[in-house]
Parts: C-alpha cells; sequence; structure tokens
C-alpha cells in the first residue's frame, strides 16, 4: 500500500487549499527552474528511467514519447497538447487533478513542454466539464499573475498554456481526433503515420498526452526516477490514481501503488463490494473499453498493465467498475455497446457498421431473443471490427462484448433456452 | 527519388517512396479493391476496402493511406513481405464488404448505377460467398436536394466521402459535408441548397455506388445498352475530352474522359448535361423566305435561292461570320467558298474580342494547361475562368493547392473559389506595366509568372491596346522565358483566354479580313453568311440577304433568309483547336436528325451548284487543304511548344495604343449555362440558369 509520503496528488480530494499558494505549500512549482536547468536530455532520460507509461490507457512510454519530437526547431513550431477529454465510461481521475490539483498538470505542462521544445500548449478539456475548466482557468491565470508561466517568466523559458473546450464528443478524446478538434474540424481521428510528432496540430510537431502522465512529471523529476521506478513492479512502475465506481460501499478516487491487488484495491479503498466480496459478478479494471473478468480472475489479479493484459483485459485508464451479483450483465454490456454506437465518428467502415449491427444483436440477446448460433456471429462481427479501422474505438467497441462471451457464454444461452421455454 | 524494394505476393518489385502502397501492389500487378480513394483527391483512408497483409505487422493496413516510405524492411533485412492475396487480406476485405452491405438497400434492379457500380462489382469480386447474416432492420436515409442536376438515394451512400472532398478541394465550393456522428452519418448541402458549382455534374461519376446520380438522366438506359463515342467538347474553348453515350438516334449522356494535359477527368456541367438541347429546336430541313416567311424547301431550291443572291451581290457587300461551334473543316470550306466571289468579309469573332493576325502566339494560351501548375504568379485580366473554362479554373485552384501561387485579377471582382488580389479596372494595368504597381513586383520576383487575358479585356473596343500591354508586361516580368516545356526548364506566361471553340481554329485558317465585327454590323451588308453564329444582335445585320447554317432555330435562324440544316458537334467528324492551340477530333455519335448534313459536305455541295466547285471532294482532301493554309493541323492532339523568347514574335503582339480606365472590364458570358444554341435548347441549362444565375442575383438584390 502506498504511503502518505509517496503521494504525487496531494491534494486529490480538494480539502485543501486549492489556491496557488496552497499548491505551493504542497510543493508545487519548487525548483522548477533548476529542473529546466538541467537541459532536455537530462529530463527525458530521467522520464526514461523512471518507467512512466501513459496514463491515458494505452501505456506508452512517457519519456520515449517525448524523445519523437524533432531535435531541433525548424520553420514549425513545436506543440504540447494536453488530453484532458477524459469521457471514457468509468473515468474521473483527470477530473479530480483538474477540480483540485490543478497546479500539477501545469507545471508539468511547462516542463514537458520544454523537454520537446514547444512554446506553447493547449490543455483540451471535456465539452462537460464546467467546473473543472474553470479551475483550470483559474489556476492558468494564478500561474500567469505569478509569473510562473508566460512570455517572460521567471523560469527563462517563453512558454503559453491555453485551455481550450471541447464540445463534448468521446470520440475527440483519441488524440488525433483532438487535434482535428483543436482545429476547429468535425472530430475524426487522422490517418498514421504521419503520427502527431511529425504533423500534428496545424501540421506542426506535436506531443499528445494525458493530464495524469503531465501532472506526475513534476514530482518524478523532484524526487528522482528512482524513487518513482522503485513503486510498482517492473515495466510497471509509479503511482496511479484509480477511479473505484460500481457496486462498492465507497466508490472513490485513489492515488495508489501500480501492482496492488485488485482486492486489496476495493476492500482498503472502497470500503469493498456491495454484500461482500462472494457478492461480486465482475469487474471491468480499465474503463468501459477493456474486456470484464469475472470474480475467479479478480480474486488475485494485480492492478497493472502487464498481469491485466495476461488475463486477457487491460489497465486501460484503471477505472474499476465493480458490478455484483445483482447486475444484469448481459444488459451492462449491451449498454456499453450502445454508448460505441452513438461515439463511432462514423467515419470508417467496420466501426460505423459493425458498432450498430453489435448493439442491436446485444439488445436482442439481453432478452434472450436469438439463438447460440448468434453468438459465434456476434464473435466473429467484433473481430472484423477489431483492427481494422483507423483508431482504436473499433477495438473498444469490440473488446467488451468479446470479455462477456468469452466469461459468461452459458448466461447468454441460459437466456435464449429460458425464452425458448416461456415461449412454449 | 528515393525507393526501395517491396515483395508483393512473392513479387520482387523497386517502388518510389513517395506513392502508396496501394499503387506499389498495383504496379506489381496486384489488383486491390477500393471505394474512397481516388487519385486526384486527398486520402481519406475511411473505406477500409484495401486492407493488405503486411507480414509481421499487427494488423491488416489501409493500403491506399500508407507511403511506401512508411514500410520498413523485415528484421533480416529482405524487403518487407505484402500480401494482397492471404487468408488475412481475404478475411478483412470480406468482412468490410459484409459491413459496407448490411446498410445497403441492394436495389440494383431499380438503381441507375446498376452495370457500373463499384459496389456491384466489387460485391461480386471480393464479398464473401455465403447468405446474410445480417438479420436487423436496414438504415434509411432521407434523400438530400443537391440541386437539378444531381438526383440523390443517400440510403445507398457508403460514407466514402469522395464527393465531399471534391467538393471541397477540387470545385472549391465547400456545399457538401458530413452532419451526424456514427451511423448516423450523411452527406449532405447543410441547408437543402444545390450544389453551386460548375463541376458538380463530376460527383456522380466519383459516387462509387448509386447514391448521387444523374438526375437528367435518371431511369433512361441501362450502360450496356449504349454506344460509346470517344470525342471532345465545345461548349467552351478548352476542348474536354469525353466521351458521348447515345442509343438509336439520341445522344442520353456526355461523360468526361481521360486526358492529362487536357481536363485530367473533370468536365463541366454545360458539357456534360446540355446534351438534352441536341434533341430540341433542331433545323431538320432547308427552309427559303417567301414572302417574309420561312418555309420548307428542298436542299435545290435553298441553294438557287443563294446562288442568285450571291451572283448579284458586289464582294465587298458580302460577309461571312463564323459562329462559336464550328469545326475547322467548315470554316476552311465557307473561307474557299466566300473568297471565290472575290473581296468579301470574313469574322470569326462575334464577341467582337480584338486578336488575330500577327503571330499565332497572340491568340494562344501558351503555357498550355498543364503548365498552369508550375506558375507561382498569375495575373488574370478581365477573365472570368470560372465561367469561361471551369476545368481550367479547377486547374488553377489546383496550382494554388499544391503551392504558393499569388493570383490577382484586374477587373470586375469575382468568386473563383481561390483567393484572387482584386487589384481593380484597367486603370491598374499601367501600374504594373511601368513596375510601381506592387504586383509587378510580384510577377518580376515569380519564378514563373503567368499572364491570362480573358474575353472580357479582348472585347473592349481597345482590346488590342490590352492585350498589347499584357504582352509588354509578360515580356518585362520574365513570363517569356527560354524554350521548352517547364520541365524542361523552359517558361512562357503570357495566355490568351477564349470561350469559343472554334476560335483559334478559325483565326489559325485566318478566318478574318476586311470589315471587323462593328464594321459589317454598321457597314451596309448586303449578303451574310451565318455559320452557326447567333450570338450577337441580328437586328444590325438591316436588310442584308442572311443565310444561317446551323443546328438549332436560334437568333440566326429567325432572321434567316435562307436555312441550311447543319450537324451538331455529336454528328459530325470534326477538328478541332483549344485555346492551347491544340488540335482535337470529334467523332460521329448519331446521324444528323432529317435532311441535316455535315457542315462543310453543305458548302461543298453548294459550291457545286454556285458554279465555283470547292477543290475537295472527300475529308482527306479537305485537310490537305487545311494543311496548306495552317500547318499547325497536322499536329493532333500536342499543343505547340514554346519556341523561345523570340522578339519578332512577342514583340508584335496586339497594338499599342490608349487605355479606357474607366470602361467596365468584365467577364463576356452573362449567363454561363446558356452561351451557345445547343445549351439554349436544353431545358437542363434552362432549370441550372433559373436556379443558379437568377437565383444568385436575386440574392445580390436583398
Amino acid at each position: 500500500m502506498l504511503s502518505d509520503k509517496d503521494r504525487i496528488f496531494t491534494n486529490l480530494y480538494g480539502f485543501d487549499d486549492l489556491s496557488l499558494k496552497g499548491a505551493m505549500a504542497r510543493g508545487a512549482w519548487d525548483g522548477t527552474k533548476q529542473i529546466l536547468e538541467r537541459g532536455i536530455d537530462a529530463i527525458i532520460d530521467e522520464m526514461k528511467k523512471s518507467g512512466l507509461r501513459g496514463r491515458g490507457g494505452a501505456g506508452f512510454p512517457t519519456g520515449l514519447k517525448w524523445s519523437f519530437m524533432p531535435k531541433e526547431v525548424k520553420e514549425r513550431p513545436h506543440y504540447l497538447v494536453v488530453n484532458a477529454d477524459e469521457s471514457e465510461p468509468g473515468t474521473c481521475k483527470d477530473r479530480d487533478i483538474l477540480r483540485n490539483d490543478p497546479h500539477t498538470l501545469i507545471e508539468g505542462c511547462l516542463i514537458a513542454s520544454f523537454a520537446m521544445r514547444a512554446h506553447v500548449c493547449y490543455v483540451y478539456v471535456r465539452g462537460e466539464f464546467i467546473r473543472e475548466r474553470e479551475a483550470l482557468q483559474r489556476a492558468i491565470d494564478e500561474a500567469y499573475a505569478a509569473k510562473l508561466v508566460g512570455k517572460d517568466n521567471i523560469h527563462g523559458y517563453p512558454f503559453d498554456i491555453y485551455m481550450h473546450h471541447g464540445a463534448g464528443a468521446y470520440i475527440c478524446g483519441e488524440e488525433t481526433a483532438l487535434l482535428e478538434s483543436l482545429e476547429g474540424k468535425k472530430g475524426q481521428p487522422r490517418l498514421k503515420p504521419p503520427f502527431p510528432a511529425n504533423s500534428g496540430v496545424w501540421g506542426c510537431p506535436t506531443t499528445v498526452n494525458n493530464v495524469e502522465s503531465i501532472a506526475v512529471a513534476p514530482t518524478i523529476l523532484r524526487r528522482g526516477a528512482g524513487w518513482f521506478a522503485g513503486i510498482g513492479r517492473p515495466n510497471n512502475t509509479g503511482t496511479k490514481v484509480f477511479c473505484i465506481s460500481g457496486h462498492v460501499n465507497k466508490p472513490c478516487n485513489v492515488e495508489e501503488e501500480m501492482g496492488i491487488p485488485l482486492r486489496e484495491l476495493i476492500e482498503k479503498h472502497a470500503g469493498g463490494v456491495r454484500g461482500g466480496w462472494d457478492n461480486l459478478l465482475a469487474i471491468i479494471p480499465g474503463g468501459a473499453s477493456v474486456p470484464l473478468i469475472p470474480k475467479s480472475i479478480c480474486d488475485d489479479v494485480l492492478m497493472d498493465f502487464d498481469s491485466l493484459k495476461n488475463v486477457q483485459s487491460g489497465l486501460g485508464t484503471a477505472a474499476v467498475i465493480v458490478m455484483d451479483k445483482s447486475t444484469d450483465i448481459v444488459k451492462a454490456i449491451t449498454r456499453l455497446a450502445y454508448f460505441y454506437k452513438h461515439e463511432s465518428c462514423g467515419q470508417c467502415t467496420p466501426c460505423r457498421e459493425g458498432t450498430g449491427w453489435m448493439w442491436r444483436v446485444m439488445k436482442r440477446m439481453t432478452v434472450g431473443d436469438s439463438n447460440p448460433a448468434e453468438i459465434d456471429l456476434l464473435q466473429e462481427v467484433t473481430k472484423e471490427v477489431e483492427g481494422h479501422t483507423i483508431c482504436a474505438l473499433g477495438d473498444a467497441a469490440a473488446w467488451p462484448i468479446q470479455g462477456l462471451i468469452r466469461h459468461f457464454r452459458p448466461e447468454l444461452e441460459r437466456r435464449m433456452a429460458a425464452r425458448k421455454v416461456a415461449a412454449e | 527519388m528515393a525507393s526501395r524494394k517491396l515483395n508483393v505476393n512473392g513479387v520482387e518489385i523497386e517502388a518510389d517512396d513517395n506513392i502508396t502502397l496501394l499503387q506499389a501492389c498495383e504496379q506489381a500487378g496486384a489488383e486491390i479493391p477500393r471505394f474512397c480513394y481516388h487519385e486526384r483527391l486527398s486520402v481519406a483512408g475511411n473505406c477500409r476496402m484495401c486492407l493488405v497483409e503486411w507480414v509481421g505487422a499487427p494488423k491488416p493496413q489501409a493500403s491506399c493511406a500508407l507511403q511506401v516510405k512508411d514500410i520498413f524492411p523485415n528484421k533480416d533485412g529482405t524487403p518487407a513481405n505484402i500480401r494482397t492475396n492471404s487468408p488475412v487480406a481475404k478475411k478483412a476485405r470480406e468482412g468490410v464488404m459484409e459491413f459496407l452491405l448490411i446498410n445497403h438497400p441492394l436495389d440494383c434492379p431499380i438503381c441507375d448505377q446498376g452495370g457500373e457500380c463499384d459496389l456491384q462489382d466489387q460485391a461480386m469480386g471480393y464479398g464473401r460467398a455465403a447468405f446474410n447474416r445480417f438479420n436487423e432492420n436496414k438504415r434509411a436515409v432521407e434523400d438530400k436536394y443537391m440541386g437539378p442536376l444531381i438526383k440523390t438515394i443517400m440510403t445507398r451512400c457508403i460514407q466514402c466521402t469522395r464527393c465531399v472532398r471534391f467538393a471541397t478541394e477540387v470545385a472549391g465550393v465547400p456545399d457538401l459535408g458530413a452532419t451526424g456522428r456514427g451511423e448516423d452519418m450523411e452527406i449532405t448541402t447543410y441547408l437543402e441548397k444545390a450544389f453551386s458549382s460548375e463541376l458538380s455534374g463530376n460527383v456522380v461519376d466519383l459516387c462509387p455506388v448509386g447514391a448521387l446520380t444523374s438526375k437528367p438522366y435518371a431511369f433512361n438506359a441501362r450502360p450496356w445498352e449504349l454506344r460509346k463515342t470517344e470525342s471532345i467538347d465545345v461548349m467552351d474553348a478548352q476542348g474536354c475530352n469525353i466521351r458521348v453515350d447515345a442509343r438509336g438516334p439520341q445522344v442520353l449522356r456526355v461523360l468526361p474522359r481521360l486526358n492529362e494535359d487536357v481536363n485530367e477527368e473533370w468536365i463541366s456541367d454545360k458539357a456534360r448535361h446540355a446534351c438534352d438541347g441536341l434533341n430540341r429546336q433542331r433545323l431538320d430541313k432547308p427552309y427559303v423566305k417567301k414572302n417574309g416567311k420561312l418555309v420548307p424547301a428542298t436542299w435545290g431550291e435553298a441553294f438557287a435561292a443563294i446562288a442568285a443572291r450571291m451572283s448579284a451581290t458586289k464582294p465587298e457587300k458580302m460577309a461571312a461570320i463564323v459562329g462559336d461551334l464550328a469545326a475547322a473543316e467548315e470554316i476552311k470550306a465557307l473561307k474557299d467558298l466566300m473568297l471565290s466571289y472575290g473581296d468579301v468579309n470574313l469574322e470569326c469573332r462575334q464577341d467582337g474580342a480584338k486578336v488575330g493576325g500577327g503571330p499565332r502566339q497572340s491568340w494562344l494560351f501558351n503555357t498550355t494547361i498543364a503548365g498552369i501548375e508550375s506558375a507561382d504568379a498569375i495575373l488574370l485580366i478581365g477573365a472570368n475562368p470560372r465561367w469561361e473554362a471551369p476545368v481550367l479554373n479547377a486547374r488553377i485552384r489546383k496550382a494554388w493547392t499544391n503551392g504558393p501561387v499569388k493570383i490577382a485579377n484586374i477587373g470586375t471582382p469575382v468568386d473563383l473559389t481561390y483567393p484572387v488580389e482584386q487589384l481593380g479596372g484597367a486603370d491598374v494595368l499601367s501600374g504594373i506595366a511601368d513596375g510601381s504597381h506592387a504586383f509587378a513586383k510580384i510577377l518580376k520576383d515569380a519564378q514563373r509568372p503567368m499572364i491570362v487575358v480573358g474575353s472580357g479585356a479582348l472585347a473592349r473596343a481597345d482590346g488590342a491596346a490590352i492585350l498589347h500591354l499584357a504582352a509588354k508586361i509578360a515580356g518585362d516580368s520574365g513570363a517569356i522565358g527560354p524554350a521548352g516545356t517547364p520541365a524542361e526548364g523552359g517558361w512562357v506566361g503570357f495566355n490568351v483566354l477564349h470561350t469559343a471553340a472554334s476560335r483559334v481554329g478559325a483565326l489559325d485558317l485566318g478566318f478574318v479580313r476586311g470589315h471587323d465585327m462593328a464594321g459589317i454590323l454598321g457597314g451596309g451588308m448586303e449578303f451574310v453568311w451565318l455559320l452557326g453564329a447567333d450570338e450577337f444582335d441580328m437586328s444590325k445585320l438591316g436588310n442584308a440577304f442572311v443565310v444561317y447554317q446551323g443546328t438549332h432555330g436560334d437568333a440566326g435562324a429567325h432572321r434567316a433568309d435562307v436555312i441550311l440544316p447543319g450537324a451538331a458537334y455529336t454528328e459530325k467528324e470534326g477538328l478541332y483547336v483549344n485555346f492551347e492551340g491544340r488540335v482535337q477530333r470529334t467523332k460521329r455519335a448519331v446521324f444528323p436528325p432529317g435532311d441535316a448534313k455535315e457542315d462543310w459536305a453543305i458548302i461543298r455541295a453548294f459550291s457545286q451548284v454556285a458554279g465555283k466547285t470547292l477543290p475537295y471532294d472527300d475529308r482527306d482532301a479537305l485537310h490537305q487543304a487545311i494543311y496548306k493554309d495552317a500547318l499547325t493541323f497536322k499536329d493532333m492532339h500536342e499543343a505547340p511548344a514554346h519556341l523561345g523568347a523570340d522578339p519578332a514574335v512577342w514583340g508584335a503582339i496586339g497594338k499599342a495604343g490608349p487605355i479606357d480606365g474607366k470602361a467596365p472590364l468584365e467577364c463576356t458570358i452573362r449567363d454561363f449555362y446558356l452561351t451557345n444554341p445547343i445549351a439554349r435548347a436544353s431545358e437542363t441549362m434552362a432549370e441550372c440558369s433559373r436556379i443558379f444565375v437568377s437565383g444568385a442575383q436575386q440574392m445580390a438584390a436583398e
């Protein structure tokens, strides 16, 4: 269990002073100038050594991502874009960072921008986040007033940070769709390559990072890569904000060590599963898009990228959605299928047509209006969507259904049989 | 250019780094199905039909979106293995095809695209050989209004966005777009307005399914019933390459044909849709005026009436005017016939353009159409290419899209679909000529500057002076460069933009003699032969005896004393020279209606009756005679090469003189859709004019 001294987000719950003064008292903006003075290579090297993997869901090593930016600024300026379009169902970690600890993010933006030779940073905030937008803007204004950021700030690195408010489309959390939206276009993912590091916003080299990935950077650089890498397990280092929701006694956000056992996470921080651990049916461990895992796996799985991958699920955004035995699991997954059908951008064929097809089949399966052969068809359709699309939304739509079929096929068949009996 | 080796289905090829994997696969002989990909549009990569397997990659790759330079070799250094027929690629394609078809209505029997539908063809080739597994209701989409030319059945749409990309990128009119998300995504004109581009019909060709089809052609024919004839368009002077599709005696539709040098694969809406005018208002027998009224006559009677009148008229009181749609054959025959009477007046510039005589370069679009893409500064003088040659305008837009090109316009401001700096009226010209105007410096600094003199400048009284000054500006700014094509390091940037398909051919044949248009109309002519000439005020012909030889009952025929029914461009073989000086040939798709005959043959037959027999009995002999007048007719299909900055040529363009700075400098075309007798007889063009031209004026007045 993570001890309090190792917490990065010391005001995650907003109990403390939210202002810049309060943040500085908690250690934010401490020695930022000295960090910058270490130089770009040292910062990126430190980030690489810390083993930090992107906190937005895909888990790509953050230091490596920063190092992809061109080594020289040519005629096109560099940009840092922070993805605060936190829309993954079940996820609410960035929201608390924006609301209660925004200065960790702003400081991280300055350092990350410096490391990738960018002088401008955009924070793309989800459309539904109204108070969060206000809180972030307030913090940015404070930072400007204190000359922590701005053209002639006390750190000697000209840097501007802008808050951009989205319009509330899930797909705009995909990094290239986010860039399109930022440019004022319809939010649709771009083809890759070219990757944003070559051609991002307005065709300029850009890095898109999750809020949490950026917000943890200052503390990592202050306390050293060794400290961060010493928490968690190899290749899955550091601390992570977990969002626990669903059928638990005390849903919460909590910063914990990577690789904490799932059961410990829920029982220590969320007050346990409603009706006790044995009342657990299944858990979606990383936000709506990862396959669910049944109780038998939940019993001893560790919460990190590799462990969850080994059980054919994923850490994703670490949004733990707990479902007890009162849950209509088919209906729950059907609701997710509807979500993906609703949020598909419609650009490419498999996702546009497949999400609707999958949802309609699922809808019938909820009431057993189907036959066992159709389960195989549904599985095949998910496979036709997965991996054939421009962005990962197609995969995200396919995985929850694959997880359901993998672990709850008997339940699907039971409903079909029950309906048949009822009809007779 | 850098390249790398690829192994496509076991065939090793060397592919250019800058092409796409799809193109590389085609080089290796592998066929890749596609819907959204189109060579002339940006890559969307959204249909996912072109997925191929890159051995070792975790997922199948969209070959249209992957450049060869992004493909790295295998770990052992051997060329990357690309498989287009492997189980992985095949399964991916079948999946995509199934997705495309689940919400497609499959109403092929009542779909106009049937028989020439990409979806139909590719479903046969790449679909799953299985029954339908989709047990849900199909999606239905409301049809959209896109104007008088495009019929929409949006349920058939597969959201490839080719039409949207064409509208935005090529036509430069962002009227089309997609609204809605996911399976509710719909292609629309946003506000149910007509797609207001002169190139709108091209989206019908681009649409890979039957979502966008031709409204005038709806339910007319199946593609396999049609007789296809490759020909040339005459609605403007660009000479766009077309295919004329006919069934029985009727031309049913006109489609573009590929020619990179002329029209790529686009044609204007007028070229495409004026063809219904070929069946209306046609002159199908000779007429002779008796007691003030035109009555049907035999060819013999008509010829006798003309011959009698001609022999009784003094040559200097005789004139012949060539219309905008005439082919070189009849121009040559008419010229020879008229000159056999002596010192007659010949005119081919109905709009009064002050061009002709002097070096050939003074009436050509010397840069050539493809050459526009190399230009880096363009000055338009009294030209509205959007109406005078819409496909040319798309080329200028393409040049602007591809590179930094500064474009300025002298004359009435017009929306050309790309940013144009409006410099003012004719009074600006002197400033540019003496270097005091800011744009003079831009022209001078440009590597390959281009100057385009349009009909609006040429048709003015001081047209020759403007032409002369434009040539001087061209010379001073380095627009007249070394010989050769831009690729060879040559450059010529002086251009005249004509609007009439017959114009350059007639000027090449020297159909300019004696009085000009103003002189003929004000000079008390006693005999006038109109070869399809309808575009001037007939009342000014006074008491002249008028022979109208042409195709339609238009202005000229109403004024005529004798009517000789001729053949339209789809009904004869004829040489046309486009504004580049490129000689191309129309072919006969259908026969002229009734008694109508090919025009040169009419003149040849008349010459015999008149006792002035022309010395050619067939088309070959006539062509030999044409070559004697202008050798340039021998070089079929090629634009003339630039031969260098010879002062004897470039110093002799136009005529120096005063320029009226106050007079308006505007396009002579009043209505793009109604510029010639065929278009005016077309109901489709009338509808377009009502919506796009009259409608636009109403909006401006509001």
